[in-house]
């Protein structure tokens, strides 16, 4: 990581804040995380997810270099702008980790109870499962948003993930929506972006999956879902849920032709 | 006292005939599929049980009609939330500006990380500009800065602020603000101290 390139940008937004009339916090941190990201040390993590993607594991001593993302057996590249989407095989809609961890389950014999019992990265580390998922996010860098709506599965995914985009319940009667369904709001000082036009639901999907700083591993499109639901103040999604798959569908939908710049970089 | 209502008022919409039903009966069933799959998904985690999913009476109005229900429903479900406020016995509505800040700062309580039951914060600068000095405010509400001068502290606005933080629904029915006295999460002395932050001479929110 080029420490010194981050200390430059930082005294440049630092003079330019006193120079010129203001620039807000966040506008501040996004020039940080402009410069961080031309050294993400989430590439790290993509070297990794690929380096698990080709080497042969598990009970079946298999690789994954035959799960179908969607596009056919083992093809990556533009895979991740393009899901949740239906697969036949499961005839099911699937989102990209969901899809991962199916193919480690399926093509390698792992059981799923094994790769799902550390979901999420936490002090302890990444699991194997997010390292594979943001290189295949990195595989889909400087792409356009694409899931498809062609099945009638994939709309209704979509059309269900808008339902609960707006469920308002739980203590203080929220949704996603009260956060995310307008523009211009702010939760103190974290921008909210409104998921519900393309400009906005693509912020919600560009950086993901992230490499937390404060932490130093990766934090994927799953983790974001359930910690909203946790501010939120609902109970806890389970891990691959269809309703997680269907809150990503409605977004990702939303974002349609917005270009995906990769995994990205969190406070 | 929502759960009674709900179904004379769902009869009541249904029987309006000025009221279009914005859904057709496909999107009534994406709503149904929505409800019965959350059911399926989530699980109970801390103090966040699966009881937080079953809607009461005004969630299941303000889902149903996208947060904009018939005016006449609106009127009668805000009735309904302004005769529930219980209002404090000793008639005094102001309490200490300095606690009320220190509660609206928090936004603790109510998550599966926090520690269950009371108390728990204000949540306030989470979507209000209020007090000059914190800059780390958000905008989901509207900013409160200088309220008292510019709406008076009279006893009508005091009982107004209060039942306001009691139970902002009675107001406006579909309100994003949550109902902290509806729900027992701020107790009377708390929304006093709110009162008084917002309303008090000396209460920053109205300096200068």
């Amino acid at each position: 990581m080029n420490i010194r390139l981050i200390l430059a940008a930082l005294a440049g937004s630092a003079l330019a804040g006193s120079a010129m009339a203001q620039t807000s916090p966040s506008e501040d941190f996004q020039k940080f995380r402009d410069v961080m990201e031309e050294d993400n040390p989430a590439e790290l993590f993509e070297a990794r997810g690929e380096e698990y993607w080709k080497t042969p594991r598990g009970p079946k001593n298999a690789s994954l270099e035959q799960c179908d993302l969607g596009l056919g057996p083992g093809v990556v590249n533009g895979a991740y702008v393009q899901m949740p989407r239906y697969f036949a095989d499961v005839d099911q809609v699937m989102d990209a980790e969901r899809r991962v961890v199916h193919c480690m389950v399926t093509l390698q014999g792992l059981a799923f109870e094994e790769v799902t019992k550390q979901p999420f990265s936490n002090d302890k580390g990444t699991p194997d499962h997010v390292s594979v998922v943001t290189y295949i996010a990195g595989q889909s860098r400087d792409m356009k948003i694409a899931p498809p709506q062609n099945h009638p599965k994939e709309r209704e995914t979509y059309e269900i993930g808008k339902e609960i985009f707006g469920f308002r319940a739980g203590p203080y009667d929220f949704s996603c929506s009260t956060c995310h369904g307008a523009d211009g709001r702010r939760i103190r000082m974290q921008d909210l972006p409104n998921l519900t036009k393309p400009e906005g639901a693509a912020k919600g999907i560009i950086g993901w999956p992230g490499y937390r700083m404060t932490g130093g591993f990766m934090l994927t499109s799953q983790w974001r879902m359930t910690d909203c639901f946790r501010q939120q103040r609902f109970p806890q999604p389970k891990y691959l849920s269809d309703t997680i798959t269907a809150i990503l569908a409605y977004q990702a939908v939303n974002a349609r032709g917005q270009v995906y710049r990769g995994p990205g970089i969190k406070r | 006292m929502d759960r009674i209502n709900v179904s004379t008022l769902l009869l009541a919409v249904l029987g309006m005939p000025a009221f279009v039903v914005p859904t057709t009966a496909t999107a009534g069933d994406y709503r149904d599929q929505a409800l019965a799959m959350v059911k399926r998904d989530f699980q109970a985690k801390g103090s966040a049980g699966l009881d937080r999913l079953e809607e009461d009476g005004l969630q299941s109005v303000c889902n149903r009609t996208g947060n904009h229900p018939p005016k006449e429903i609106a009127a009668r479900l805000e009735q309904d939330q302004l005769a529930s406020i219980e209002m404090p016995a000793d008639g005094n509505l102001m309490g200490d500006w300095k606690a009320g800040e220190k509660l609206a700062q928090s936004g603790r309580g109510f998550t599966w990380t926090d520690k269950p039951g009371l108390p728990v914060g204000g949540n306030c600068y989470n979507c209000h500009r209020i007090s000059p000095s914190e800059t780390s405010f958000g905008t989901v509400g509207p900013s409160l800065y200088q309220f008292g001068k510019l709406r008076g502290k009279g006893p009508e606005v005091q009982q107004y602020v209060y039942q306001k933080i009691f139970n902002a629904k009675a107001f406006n029915v579909c309100s994003e603000m949550p109902r902290f006295g509806h729900i027992g999460a701020l107790k009377e002395a708390q929304i006093k101290d709110l009162v008084a932050l917002l309303l008090a001479d000396d209460s920053p929110v109205n300096s200068k």
